[in-house]
């Protein structure tokens, strides 16, 4: 049904597809994958799953969890207020989500460090109560929130912003209470919708760099991230132990983007249905 | 495809520098100068000197372009194909890696008078005005409460030099290697963040106020200095310390090409001068040239020095022992946190 297709040339289209992704994409990452075969098996084992590599895995991905779950709350929260109701100034703070995305990464982590530090604008009064928000764990998460919150709201605005409010409408009528309301008719609409932002973060999160080594302190075993963990092998050279353990991060990722594609089609799925 | 993934790096380390760096003139020569991070107001300052003093003497017009980051990171990008003619380091290994490479010569610490080190630094610390917690010599350093804040040795060489400059202090005062290993496993014990770069130490130490002491090159007191005012810090000299040499090497692949040696051989030359030495003396780096570091006393005072082969045999074996991974320093610091 070749008529059918918009786009005329099935078999051109499709090659100049594979070609460009082939170019920008899949060149680069096959030679991290090439780097990382001048290791022998037991060289690759033991570069990815030292000490410090194994806590900085669990460092990140912990923590990159973390953040994603709290942005998966607090981002619901904004974009329902942004579209449920209107207020003064809404425009403006429905720009401001944006930011995050726009800033360059360093500029994200000096700017949290300078507010955060125990001299910063925050940090200060936080200081005495014993409370310490930068350097530590506590840094990192609070950075890869604020790096991961547009994810989460301009995922879930648009998915509001259909919903039928007559649903809801009917649901209160017929004596539904309103956690009973969220629970059953809202919550399903926009599950898929938050559980894509929550992946599309999480998976950001895994990757930064520049907003959190300026927040992180840097202590092996404690506050050292993966991508940290590949620059220190590449300043010593060691380009083979830097691209395996990237090359771990790669598959990782690769699982999770799988999973965002699963959820992508099983929103797009119910949406049809 | 290899060429490629290198012509991404080169763009990627291109973008990554500070210096616009446009495309040669054909008329004019041009020399690109591929240097650390610090030394950035350094070369601006002398590539401005040899370009008159070019003039002077050769009758021709050339210019000096400046490509700066961190000492590895750079060259690793000139070992993947940045076309720096001349490279300006801070520690041995960047270039070794670039002989063994192919891209500088093998002998190259001969090329050049002072094993192709025009200039040396060592390191400090840097205490807050007044020195409040009373800091004098390396053993205040490890006492209960004291807050070091230091690079982390993984990812600078500025945090190499400081934990060899602590282990070699022990040395220097005829302690065994076993109590070095202590000294320094005390050492870390209390840093609290390890930064990225000396950049990021510095900033850390003064812009965040965490620490009561920093262990930096002696060149960042001038750069301190500038940045912050005066009177913020003070530098103290402990008893002993490192030197730290900062090699310069030309690269032959990009000379020969380019047909520049001459030019490249005149540039490395100058900074052996008395004009060149002045003008590191005049940035905190500590001239070779007796006369100028006598002149700059106050900046520069006397203190016990020692080198990497002494207690290290190279900076190479130091890295080795020490560094990479599953080295001493991973051991001292990773263990009981």
């Amino acid at each position: 049904m070749a008529h059918k297709r918009v786009l005329p040339g099935f078999n051109i289209t499709l090659g100049y597809s594979l070609l460009y992704l082939g170019l920008v994409v899949l060149i680069p990452l096959s030679a991290l994958v090439l780097k990382t075969l001048s290791l022998s098996w037991p060289q690759f084992v033991e570069a990815v799953t030292s000490p410090r590599v194994v806590a900085s895995y669990q460092l990140t991905f912990g923590a990159s969890l973390l953040a994603a779950l709290v942005n998966m709350v607090l981002g619901l929260l904004v974009a329902w207020v942004l579209v449920r109701y209107s207020f003064p100034g809404k425009q403006f703070i429905d720009a401001i989500v944006d930011l995050p995305f726009a800033l360059p990464t360093a500029v994200a982590g000096i700017a949290l460090a300078t507010v955060l530090a125990n001299n910063g604008w925050v940090g200060q009064f936080l200081h005495p109560l014993g409370i310490e928000l930068a350097f530590n764990q506590k840094g990192i998460v609070i950075a890869l929130i604020f790096i991961g919150l547009p994810f989460v709201v301009r995922t879930v605005q648009p998915v509001l912003e259909d919903s039928e409010r007559e649903l809801e409408e009917a649901a209160l009528c017929l004596g539904a209470s309103r956690l009973q309301t969220f629970i059953k008719v809202i919550l399903p609409t926009i599950l898929p919708a938050l559980l894509t932002g929550f992946a599309l973060a999480f998976a950001r999160a895994i990757g930064e760099y520049g907003s959190v080594i300026f927040i992180a302190g840097n202590v092996p075993m404690v506050s050292e991230i993966t991508s940290l963990v590949i620059i220190g092998k590449l300043e010593q050279y060691d380009y083979a132990g830097a691209t395996a353990v990237a090359c771990v991060m790669l598959l990782i990722s690769f699982v999770m983007l799988f999973f965002i594609n699963g959820l992508q089609v099983w929103q797009r799925k119910r949406a049809g249905a | 495809m290899r060429a490629l993934f290198k012509s991404l790096v080169i763009a990627a380390t291109l973008a990554a520098t500070t210096s616009a760096i446009s495309p040669p003139a054909q008329a004019q020569q041009s020399l690109l100068n591929v240097s650390y991070d610090v030394a950035r107001e350094f070369y601006k300052d002398l590539n401005a000197a040899f370009v008159d003093h070019y003039k002077k003497t050769t009758g021709q017009d050339i210019r000096i372009d400046q490509s700066h980051a961190g000492s590895s990171a750079q060259a690793r990008a000139v070992a993947d194909g940045l076309e720096a003619d001349v490279v300006t380091m801070n520690t041995t290994t960047d270039v070794d890696f670039l002989a063994s490479r192919g891209v500088v010569a093998q002998d190259w610490r001969t090329r050049f008078p002072d094993n192709a080190a025009p200039t040396t630094s060592t390191m400090l610390f840097l205490v807050r005005d007044g020195n409040p917690k009373g800091i004098k010599d390396w053993d205040d350093l490890i006492k209960p409460g004291i807050q070091v804040v230091v690079v982390n040795p993984k990812t600078g060489g500025n945090g190499r030099m400081a934990y060899l400059a602590a282990w070699g202090n022990v040395l220097s005062k005829g302690g065994t290697p076993g109590q070095a290993q202590e000294f320094v496993a005390n050492l870390y014990k209390n840093v609290p963040v390890l930064a990225r770069g000396g950049r990021d130490a510095t900033g850390i130490f003064l812009q965040r106020n965490i620490g009561d002491v920093l262990i930096t090159f002696e060149s960042e007191v001038v750069s301190v200095e500038r940045e912050f005012g005066k009177g913020k810090v003070q530098a103290i000299h402990p008893s002993a310390s490192i030197i730290a040499e900062n090699p310069v090497a030309i690269v032959e692949r990009t000379v020969q090409k380019k047909g520049t040696e001459e030019q490249a051989h005149a540039y490395l030359t100058f900074l052996y001068s008395p004009e060149g030495q002045q003008i590191a003396a005049r940035h905190g780096i500590r001239p070779r040239l007796e006369s100028v570091l006598k002149q700059y006393q106050d900046t520069f005072k006397p203190l016990e020095l020692f080198t990497v082969e002494q207690y290290f045999g190279s900076l190479g074996e130091a890295q080795k022992v020490h560094f990479n991974d599953g080295g001493l320093f991973d051991k001292l610091y990773t263990v009981g946190r």
